[in-house]
């Protein structure tokens, strides 16, 4: 019933090693900058929950002064880029046993800087218990905040700004885990926590929520009762135990009272009738074993009719799980999944978290910081600092035991701007941005892991020479390429670790190290370059499409759009040739294609958009926010769309008569999903009415979007530039897809 | 959640109802059976609102399904005569057997003429004797005396009404009985429900010659239920409910007359749970069940405390203290927890005192049999106001032979389901617990013709 998150499990055991095998400052990074603590801190588990500055680099550009100088000029870039100091805001989440709690206290303290910093905001059943130490320690005052009013929030939290956060667990299946896919309307839900009992909660909004029942039999009833019956200690022992067990040892089975006859009365004989039903009688002896499988059954089952009674009496059907109980823990989301099914006749969806354990601190969180106003923000995982789903469970790595001196870790990048649905969505619920999911599709995903590996040492070159000034680049090069490598060995070995799967999510964990480390931008300098060569060329573009008959135009107009997109240095098939023929380039992308068109944005995008202005037709131009790649981005879009515009009249005055657009999307990837798009963007898409959206390039129209179904015609178009997709795709590498589609009616 | 602080007596208990709660596991899928099972009173409950003859076919179609047996080969004439009267011959039985408890009725004629004595076979007069000159057979078997009923009219044939049981496990020696005594010379007919008459039909074929007649389980339960309410106990009525369940003080056992039975939600707690929806005498459907029955009470109580007996087991709950043993919410939150408006005494965690080490070591055996008492009462509880809420019903009836003589865990049910529905609900009880298989079946036999 209540009590919830007061115990996290039986992990902190005596036996255990003690030693902390991650090195406290890469545990508790960014504290000298911390403020707005919060901690939660459960039966085994403690969370610490703080807000932190992270200054970072960013490669940024802008125009020269126009003063005397002759932009025109051959040797001259066309603006200058300029690599400064960012400060963004992060969220950081750390899970550790609360063996260590004086230690990391101890270590938090010594590393505290701010000094602004007065409380800390407490939750889970141990705040109490460890109040003067955290006082005494931390010098901050301890808030106490209702556990179940922390849960709530975090709940809220991750759901929304998590994509993926919620997956439905079926053992054995192919992949275990189904992410869900984002709703915009998160509300109504049902929460239910297992912590020593159950608790279950109606969430209806933000700040409305309703302990709607509970019941006394959870994880405390099987812990304590698996304890008495078992001699086993710990939570996590009890559960391996119950994974080896045979339960109809001890049930009584439907089969055992009805005989063979239980067929033909179409009963299923495997039923359980009564619990423990055979175990009433003093000659026999049980096995340590089959007593927790079916003390085990005997509890999940009856959680699961209960969480199913109440989904019924509320009308809900979806219902999230939480609590040590559930945990990281694949026996017991099994054993719960099996009985929501089996309860509800597969009407209810039981459904986990991939950051449960971390509600209570985020909620807690919430709540110190409501002045921050963190819900009027969108927030991002940032996949190079947060550890994934199960670092640390034993189910998954039996050698976790020894090492239980390993840390959990989520970071959560605040977004300069909220990301919002694209209006244009034909389905939002139902809308997944990726085409391949890589959890599901083990020969795709082997594939890509591989190419991604393969690629690694290009992508550590080119991150050295974009810093050629730098003396540690080296240095840090060598770390990111350490942590990406890592990151790709985990998802081998847990493709689930940070939700689906995917190219795209792939691309972004490299961006995220790439950040972590440094390098914000190592492609600005090769873009500066193309853009000042494109830039000369585009007048000379222009005039020989002028010259075209409309109808050859429009190829050529085409054919531009595609030609550009074969310089996206990611694709390792380009890369490649441009890594061994330094001179290959436009040139070579002509010839591939037969075509006489430029570079992406200038020399296809941009007469492609005049086109569109001259029959009269609103453009809105979105690029990226953030670097990735080679993509140009929004304030790079702004910087050449000034340069064409003071070449070509017509941009000109499109502009200047806001015919022409320039917004950014809200992205930092390759890559773009559509349901987490700049409100700027959709707003104006709204605004303006748009009736045909172009999407460009092969991470946004073949990795992501290739089957989105948009309530506009759009046209989707990228040159393959990989061998495996192509041939997946079945045709040659370099083929081209225009896909033109209107809404089905 | 619920109640731990009441305070009383004991004794033994239950049969299996096929109740369901799944194993997870690696098995065939468990819901497509419920299903079935769930449909047929559905459809009883449809064509029974329409038309009988639609449901007399459908009973037909029903294979080895309640009602089929076949009847001694060699049928004499008298007997051929007895049955034109439309009632059958002694001795009259109603067996109900379940997962762990065997019920018997037996009716015993008293008037029978002196022409009918002189008659009467010498098998049928040594049962007679046997089963009312007795109050125990064998070793485990034993008559509730206290809960004969005298001067019944069954079929015409005025009598007292016998309820006896014993555990399943001795069934065999039963079945040998049975053919030590000669039964099957008697050609009566063995009416049977629960589990065990699917389960032990072939033995009392081979071993006893006898002919079993099965019926359902559920349908039998109702019409015993619905029977032995209204002829009453011996004047007194059958059914009661508790006043001021949780003060020992005043707590008071009132009889309750069920003038409008309908709807209905009946509990059956034996070794499993079975909960039904009864809108009428042949209208209803089974709503749900859990395997957390009396069987997993006496099951884990043996575990624990090594006790023998289910009495032995609702002894040591009476003198034990649960909350050593469970975690209340004043555990947790030092009183109540307002926020969502839980009293401090309410359970928070069953047996989650003993994740602690040295709680385990403080705990006495009493305690944990009382904790265990607790913990499947209250979820039985729960369960049972969630499906009332559910089915829209506000009066539960508990029956099964978990409650017999076990007044905490009555009162503790009849507390819980006024405190957690504010009032909305009552719970009420039958003095005939366990029984109402068993007379259920014993009403079958006597429809037969």
């Amino acid at each position: 019933m209540a009590e919830c998150g007061t115990s996290d499990g039986g992990r902190s055991g005596d036996s255990l090693d003690k030693s902390i095998t991650l090195p406290p400052d890469e545990v508790f990074r960014n504290l000298e900058n911390a403020k707005r603590f919060a901690i939660d801190i459960g039966g085994s588990l403690t969370k610490l929950a703080y807000y932190s500055t992270v200054q970072h680099k960013v490669a940024k550009v802008r125009s020269f002064e126009h003063s005397g100088k002759d932009t025109e000029q051959d040797h001259e870039p066309p603006y200058e880029i300029s690599v400064q100091e960012e400060i963004t805001a992060r969220l950081h989440f750390v899970k550790f046993e609360n063996t260590y709690i004086e230690a990391c206290l101890d270590f938090i303290k010594d590393h505290l800087v701010n000094t602004e910093t007065k409380v800390i905001l407490a939750t889970g059943g141990g705040a109490y218990k460890f109040k003067d130490l955290i006082e005494e320690k931390l010098q901050l005052k301890v808030h106490k905040e209702d556990v179940m009013t922390c849960l709530i929030k975090g709940c809220n939290f991750v759901l929304k700004n998590i994509p993926n956060e919620a997956f439905a667990y079926q053992k054995d299946a192919e992949p275990e885990f189904r992410f869900q896919t984002q709703h915009a309307n998160i509300f109504p839900y049902l929460l239910v926590n297992i912590g020593s009992g159950v608790s279950i909660v109606k969430v209806e909004s933000e700040d409305r929520f309703e302990w709607i029942g509970g019941s006394s039999v959870g994880g405390g009833t099987f812990w304590g009762l698996g304890a008495l019956l078992t001699k086993t200690k710990k939570f996590d022992e009890l559960l391996h135990l119950a994974s080896k067990g045979q339960h109809a040892n001890v049930d009584m089975l439907v089969q055992d009272i009805y005989g063979g006859a239980h067929q033909t009365l179409g009963l299923s004989g495997n039923l359980i009738a009564s619990s423990f039903g055979k175990s009433a009688t003093a000659d026999r002896e049980f096995s340590r074993e089959d007593m927790a499988k079916s003390l085990l059954h005997m509890i999940s089952n009856d959680i699961g009719q209960l969480a199913c009674l109440y989904a019924k009496l509320h009308g809900l059907d979806r219902v999230y799980f939480g609590g040590f109980f559930i945990r990281g823990h694949p026996v017991t989301m099994h054993t719960i999944t099996y009985s929501i099914n089996f309860f509800s006749k597969g009407e209810v969806q039981a459904l986990f978290l991939r950051h449960e354990g971390y509600l209570g601190a985020i909620g807690a969180f919430l709540k110190g910081a409501e002045q921050d106003n963190p819900n009027q923000y969108s927030w991002g995982e940032n996949y190079a600092g947060s550890s994934g789903l199960m670092s640390t469970s034993p189910e998954l790595c039996p050698t976790q035991r020894v090492r239980s001196g390993t840390f959990d870790l989520l970071e959560m990048d605040r977004l300069e701007r909220p990301l919002v649905n694209l209006p244009l969505l034909l389905d939002p619920s139902s809308y997944v941005p990726d085409t391949v999911d890589l959890t599901d599709d083990a020969l795709a995903r082997k594939y890509w892991l591989t190419c991604f590996e393969e690629a690694l040492d290009g992508v550590v070159k080119r991150a050295v020479a974009s810093q050629p000034e730098s003396a540690d680049a080296a240095e840090r090069a060598r770390k990111f390429r350490q942590k990406y490598w890592s990151k790709l060995q985990t998802l081998r070995h847990q493709p689930f670790a940070y939700g689906t799967l995917t190219v795209r999510s792939l691309l972004d964990t490299r961006e995220h190290c790439l950040n972590e480390f440094s390098f914000p931008d190592p492609y600005s300098k090769v873009k500066q370059e193309e853009n000042g060569v494109a830039l000369k060329c585009f007048q000379c573009v222009v005039q020989a499409l002028d010259a075209l008959s409309w109808e050859e135009r429009q190829l050529a107009l085409a054919r531009g759009l595609l030609a550009g997109n074969v310089f996206d240095w990611g694709a390792k098939a380009v890369s490649d040739v441009l890594e061994s023929d330094p001179r290959f380039g436009f040139e070579e992308a002509k010839k591939k294609l037969q075509d006489n068109s430029g570079i992406d944005l200038i020399l296809g995008v941009f007469p492609f958009v005049r086109e569109l202005l001259l029959r009269g037709t609103e453009v809105i131009l979105a690029c990226n926010s953030g670097p990735a790649l080679n993509d140009v981005t929004y304030s790079e879009s702004l910087l050449v769309a000034e340069r064409i515009a003071a070449m070509d009249p017509i941009i000109h005055s499109a502009l200047q008569e806001e015919r022409l657009l320039l917004v950014q999307t809200g992205s930092s990837s390759p890559c773009l999903d559509l349901s987490r798009l700049d409100k700027g963007l959709a707003v104006l898409v709204r605004e303006r009415g748009a009736d045909l959206a172009v999407i460009e390039g092969m991470g946004r129209a073949v990795h992501t979007n290739y089957y989105a179904a948009l309530r506009c015609e759009s046209l989707k178009l990228a040159v393959v530039k990989n061998a495996w997709l192509a041939e997946r795709l079945g045709g040659p590498l370099f083929s081209v897809i225009f896909k033109y589609e209107v809404p089905a009616e | 959640m619920g109640a731990g602080r009441l305070g009383a007596p004991m004794e033994r208990h239950g049969r299996a109802a096929a109740t369901s709660a799944p194993l997870a596991g690696e098995q065939e899928p468990g819901g497509a059976e419920e299903g079935r099972r769930r449909r047929e009173p559905l459809r009883r409950r449809a064509s029974s609102a329409s038309a009988p003859r639609v449901r007399a076919a459908a009973e037909g179609a029903r294979r080895d399904r309640p009602g089929s047996y076949s009847g001694s080969a060699s049928v004499s004439r008298q007997r051929v005569e007895s049955l034109r009267k439309k009632r059958p011959l002694f001795p009259w039985f109603g067996l109900d057997i379940g997962g762990t408890l065997v019920k018997l009725v037996y009716f015993e004629p008293k008037d029978i003429t002196a022409e009918e004595e002189e008659e009467e076979v010498e098998s049928l007069k040594s049962i007679r004797k046997y089963l009312t000159s007795n109050v125990a057979y064998g070793s485990a078997g034993i008559r509730d005396v206290h809960l004969e009923l005298k001067d019944l009219t069954l079929c015409g044939r005025k009598g007292n009404l016998h309820f006896i049981r014993f555990p399943t496990h001795d069934m065999p020696a039963f079945i040998q009985m049975g053919r030590d005594k000669n039964f099957s010379s008697l050609h009566t007919v063995f009416c049977a429900t629960g589990g065990g008459a699917y389960k032990f039909e072939q033995d009392f074929l081979t071993i006893g010659d006898l002919q079993l007649c099965k019926l359902d389980e559920l349908d039998c339960l109702i019409k015993g239920i619905l029977y032995i309410d209204s002829v009453g106990f011996n004047g007194r009525s059958q059914c009661y409910y508790f006043e001021n369940p949780a003060d020992s003080e005043k707590c008071q056992k009132l009889p309750f007359e069920l003038k409008n039975p309908y709807p209905l939600l009946l509990v059956n707690i034996g070794s499993g749970v079975s909960i039904l929806a009864v809108y009428s005498e042949d209208n209803y459907k089974r709503v749900t069940g859990t395997s957390l029955g009396g069987g997993t009470f006496f099951g884990l109580c043996c575990l624990l405390t090594g006790c023998t007996t289910f009495e032995e087991a609702l002894e040591m709950a009476s003198r034990g203290d649960s909350t050593k043993v469970d975690k209340l919410v004043r555990d947790i939150y030092g009183g109540d927890y307002e926020r969502f408006g839980l009293p401090g005494w309410a359970v928070a965690s069953s047996f989650g005192n003993m994740m602690s080490k040295e709680k385990r070591e403080a705990v006495s055996k009493e305690d944990l049999a009382r904790a265990t008492l607790i913990t499947i009462t209250n979820n039985i509880g729960s369960i049972a106001r969630m499906c009332a809420l559910n089915e829209n019903i506000n009066q539960v009836v508990f029956v099964g032979n978990f409650l017999r003589i076990n007044t905490i865990a009555m009162r503790l049910l009849a507390y819980a389901l006024d405190y957690w529905s504010k009032g909305q609900l009552k719970a009420l009880f039958s003095e005939h617990e366990g029984y109402f298989g068993a007379v259920g079946a014993l009403l079958e036999l006597l429809k037969i013709p």
